[in-house]
């Protein structure tokens, strides 16, 4: 079985305070946040930053380091390893067309990776994952959901936002250090009724937790002694569990009936991030990959509609290849600005009134094909003659007027420096108002965009920024996604 | 190659002009059948003695039927063009190069926008499909010129909250002045707090900042020069006339500060040369500018030569461009207080000097500069946005200079 060669973890900046809940609607809520997705945010575009956060960490040919490609060029060559993308969510953007494509044209994959969706349930996710796991070439599988329901509920207090990718090396690791082998393998699969949704509902049904617990007992019991048992182990020398799954009396059953030592159990992130469903396992064993030391073993438990048990051996080669912005630094990072309304209104349970404008344009296909470099792998063009960045790519040169002179350029991974702003708040958006800002590249190239993650007295001339893949809007039924540039937060600025 | 211009050879002779305003009650063909009519009769002539016409609208309307069909114009030469905000002034310009050039005895310019008809708030255009990724179409036109504003105030040290009493200050002068002009959409003075306080729009802009959303038209008749006298006595000689589209690159390009209107210096630098102009402070009776915004109007006072660089701010502050200043700016209102449908805007600029010019201004505003013999105005188009746009420059004047006087150019032709 492959072994893990890259991973990554996205969680969104905003964080819903669950007292907010309570303060609007006199009861429920609780205590700590929960991640909330941004207005221009849905499960492709997460999947997009956790699978970036997973390839930046890439090495081919192990010449080790932390990873620290600069600049544009140095994203391209890294991304090439991956042959296949499964990409794992409840909440897919479109139905009938595939999501994992815009993933993958972000990415930036090779056009002859396959790029598939695993969308519906929650138990895609760790589908995803095994699915990856067990391929023969090096594969990503990339996680993201958005939970949440109705106002006042229970899933809406304790659901999540997120996203995790991780990149399996194959029969040969294409080269690249293992962080992690896989060692065991346990699943249980059983149809009964635990949480659903018919299509289109805007929330989960669960049946009564009890009754879950009961069935769920057993199955997680034999998928973790079938891993355990491939592996070798006994419990007593887990040193990492994980133990996910939206049906939680079943899941604390389970974290209790595995018999690790209490300090073998990795934080569920319940008070911080809440229940990221199909992304919640990739989320906690990202967070366990930023702490664990090498030869480390890590019993990662799913548990929906079945139970999947995965172990795990750390490697030395971890400590050197880990995600750049750790989970929790991610965490502490994130905002709790947000209001109860505002998220309500994200999600679509509070409809604004929306400014006297004509609606958006909506994205017309032939340009958004012909332009999918730019428009989805922000990749610009530079003039072979002058070096100048040109965005968007045009044929001409705008300084010295080159004609089809242009290479391609990457820009996504390279950072900037806004030149000017403005606070927009009469133009169309679901948020608003509207952050304008023009930003100047390191290196060169300027582009005028929106500025998303941030408040409105955050933004000034020389605020450094780095593009995120979004969501900009949806008109006609046609999502329109762009880059935009949020404030670069944490450390290394 | 170059720019000759055709300074003296051609003159405007009629003018009219629509008020300017929520024309409910009127619809596109009402407002060209107002203006074309009060065009032609302030020349003295029909319309169906007018040869050609070119019509400008950025959208209500194709094609020259849009023209032709309210006045039942039988079977004439109508070109019907856009230049964005410039589209008014881009009509006058093709109508002066078609007389100059000899084709036509006499042509109109005529420019028209119906607004409020949308039901939007600002312009409400419709782009070709796009695949939404140049991150420009989301963004309204009062943010893309915000960007003038800290730019603006950084570079030169200026205190926002100064800079913010010098945008004030310019919308409360265009107020004064359209609160003497009866032809203009508001028609109040607006004290300088309830500019100042206004709900913000987009970045420092509040509402009071921006250019009123308008309905209406305007119509200029151009003839030869050496024929303008069987029309009128009094006509305007069409000095210099002056377009650049710029490369678009300043939302690309770092160089680009978002402090001028690189298009706007160069077309006034080829108008004051086409014109002879040498100082414009001194030499201009008054101004028409692109006031779309107050910082527009603010940076264009150093784009066109009426200040110095980053010394703008403090001549406004001093009333330098007032009503009664030395070098009076939109002594109409400009699009501020006179609203700015599209189409009409650069012909309304004309209309005023025209009427200043010919001391046919409203009492109330007429201005000192002309009664103290200065003889030039200037109008200034602007299409776009800081980066990306187009500039007209237009200098005309009632004194017709003898023709050895000419820069060498082309043979003149149709004399």
């Amino acid at each position: 079985m492959g072994g893990l060669v890259g991973y990554g973890a996205y969680v969104p900046y905003h964080q819903l305070e669950r007292r907010r809940i309570a303060e609007a609607m006199g009861s429920g809520g609780g205590r700590g946040t929960r991640s909330v997705a941004g207005y221009d945010e849905d499960t492709t575009s997460m999947a997009v930053a956790a699978g970036r956060a997973a390839l930046a960490g890439l090495t081919p040919g192990g010449s080790g380091g932390s990873g620290g490609s600069e600049g544009g060029s140095g994203g391209q060559a890294d991304r090439g390893p991956v042959r296949q993308l499964f990409f794992a969510t409840t909440v897919p953007a479109y139905a009938d067309k595939t999501n994992a494509t815009a993933v993958h044209a972000a990415l930036r994959l090779p056009a002859d990776a396959l790029a598939v969706d695993m969308a519906g349930a929650v138990r895609s996710g760790v589908g995803a994952l095994v699915t990856a796991a067990q391929s023969a070439v090096p594969t990503m599988a990339v996680l993201a959901d958005i939970r949440t329901g109705l106002p006042g509920g229970a899933d809406e207090r304790d659901g999540g936002d997120g996203a995790a990718a991780f990149v399996f090396g194959g029969d040969t690791a294409g080269g690249m250090p293992v962080l992690a082998e896989i060692i065991g393998q346990g699943c249980a699969t059983a149809e009964f009724l635990d949480r659903w949704r018919v299509p289109g509902a805007a929330a989960s049904r669960v049946w009564e937790e009890r009754f879950g617990e009961q069935v769920y007992g057993p199955l997680a019991e034999a998928a973790i002694a079938d891993a355990l048992k491939q592996a070798g182990l006994p419990p007593g020398q887990v040193d990492h569990l994980i133990v996910a799954g939206l049906p939680a009396r079943a899941v604390n059953r389970t974290v209790r009936a595995v018999g690790v030592p209490a300090g073998a159990i990795a934080d569920n992130h319940a008070a911080s991030i809440g229940n990221a469903g199909t992304a919640q396992p990739g989320i906690g064993l990202a967070d366990v990959l930023d702490r664990a030391g090498p030869d480390e073993i890590v019993l990662l438990v799913v548990l929906a509609d079945g139970a999947t048990a995965l172990a795990l051996r750390t490697t030395a080669a971890l400590a050197s290849h880990r995600q750049r912005q750790p989970v929790a630094a991610q965490i502490a990072a994130g905002s709790t600005a947000l209001d109860y309304a505002t998220f309500l209104s994200w999600r679509g349970f509070l409809d604004r009134e929306p400014p006297r404008r004509p609606d958006p344009d909506p994205v017309a296909a032939p340009p958004a094909q012909r332009r999918a470099d730019w428009k989805f792998g922000l990749v610009a063009a530079r003039c072979t003659r002058c070096g100048t960045r040109s965005l968007p790519p045009g044929r001409v040169c705008r300084q010295c007027h080159a004609v089809d002179e242009m290479v391609p350029e990457p820009l996504a991974d390279v950072p900037a420096t806004v030149a000017d702003y403005s606070v927009d708040r009469l133009a169309y958006t679901p948020s608003p108002p509207m952050l304008m800002v023009v930003i100047d590249f390191d290196g060169g190239g300027r582009m005028r965009c929106q500025l998303t993650d941030a408040a409105e007295d955050e933004v000034r001339i020389g605020l450094r920024v780095e593009m995120t893949f979004r969501r900009l809007v949806t008109t006609a039924g046609v999502h329109n996604y762009f880059w935009k540039a949020r404030p670069v937060r944490g450390k290394g600025e | 190659m170059g720019s000759h211009g055709i300074r003296d050879q051609v003159a405007i002779v009629g003018m009219g002009c629509t008020a300017f305003g929520e024309r409910w009650d009127s619809c596109t063909d009402d407002l060209l059948v107002e203006s074309a009519t009060a065009a032609a009769a302030s020349a003295g002539t029909e319309l169906g003695d007018i040869d050609a016409f070119w019509l400008g609208t950025m959208g209500s309307g194709v094609s020259g039927l849009t023209l032709s069909r309210p006045l039942r114009l039988p079977f004439k030469p109508v070109t019907r063009l856009e230049n964005m905000c410039a589209t008014g002034s881009e009509s006058l310009r093709n109508a002066c190069y078609a007389v100059a050039s000899g084709a036509y005895d006499c042509a109109m310019a005529i420019g028209v926008e119906k607004l409020k008809d949308s039901g939007f708030s600002g312009l409400a255009g419709s782009n070709p499909p796009g695949a939404g990724d140049d991150g420009k179409d989301d963004t309204t036109a009062p943010a893309n010129f915000s960007l003038l504003a800290p730019a603006y105030a950084a570079k030169y040290g200026v205190d926002p909250a100064e800079l913010k009493d010098v945008l004030t200050r310019i919308a409360w002068k265009n107020h004064q002045n359209g609160a003497k002009n009866p032809r203009a959409q508001f028609r109040k003075e607006v004290p300088k707090e309830t500019i100042s306080k206004s709900p913000l729009v987009a970045g420092m802009l509040g509402i009071f900042d921006c250019s009123g959303v308008s309905d209406g038209s305007a119509a200029a008749i151009v003839v030869r020069a050496q024929d303008a006298h069987r029309y009128t006595d009094r006509p305007l000689y069409v000095k210099a006339l002056s377009l650049v589209a710029g490369p678009a690159s300043g939302l690309s390009d770092p160089g680009y500060d978002f402090t001028t209107f690189p298009e706007v210096v160069a077309s006034a630098r080829d108008a004051y040369r086409q014109a002879g102009i040498t100082d414009p402070r001194t030499e201009l009776a008054l101004a028409e500018v692109h006031d779309c915004f107050t910082p527009t109007e603010l940076v264009l006072m150093e784009d066109l030569g009426f200040a110095e660089r980053g010394q703008g701010w403090k001549d406004v502050l001093s009333g330098r461009f007032d009503l009664d200043g030395d070098l009076p700016v939109n002594p109409d209102g400009g699009l501020k207080a006179f609203g700015h449908p599209i189409g009409a805007s650069g012909l309304r600029m004309m209309f005023e000097a025209w009427l200043q010019l010919r001391g046919e201004a409203p009492e109330q505003r007429r201005l000192s500069t002309v009664s103290e013999g200065r003889s030039l105005a200037l109008t200034h188009n602007l299409g776009g946005g800081p980066g990306e746009c187009v500039s007209f420059v237009s200098v005309v004047g009632t004194e017709r200079g003898v023709p050895e006087d000419r820069p060498s150019g082309p043979p003149q032709r149709g004399a």
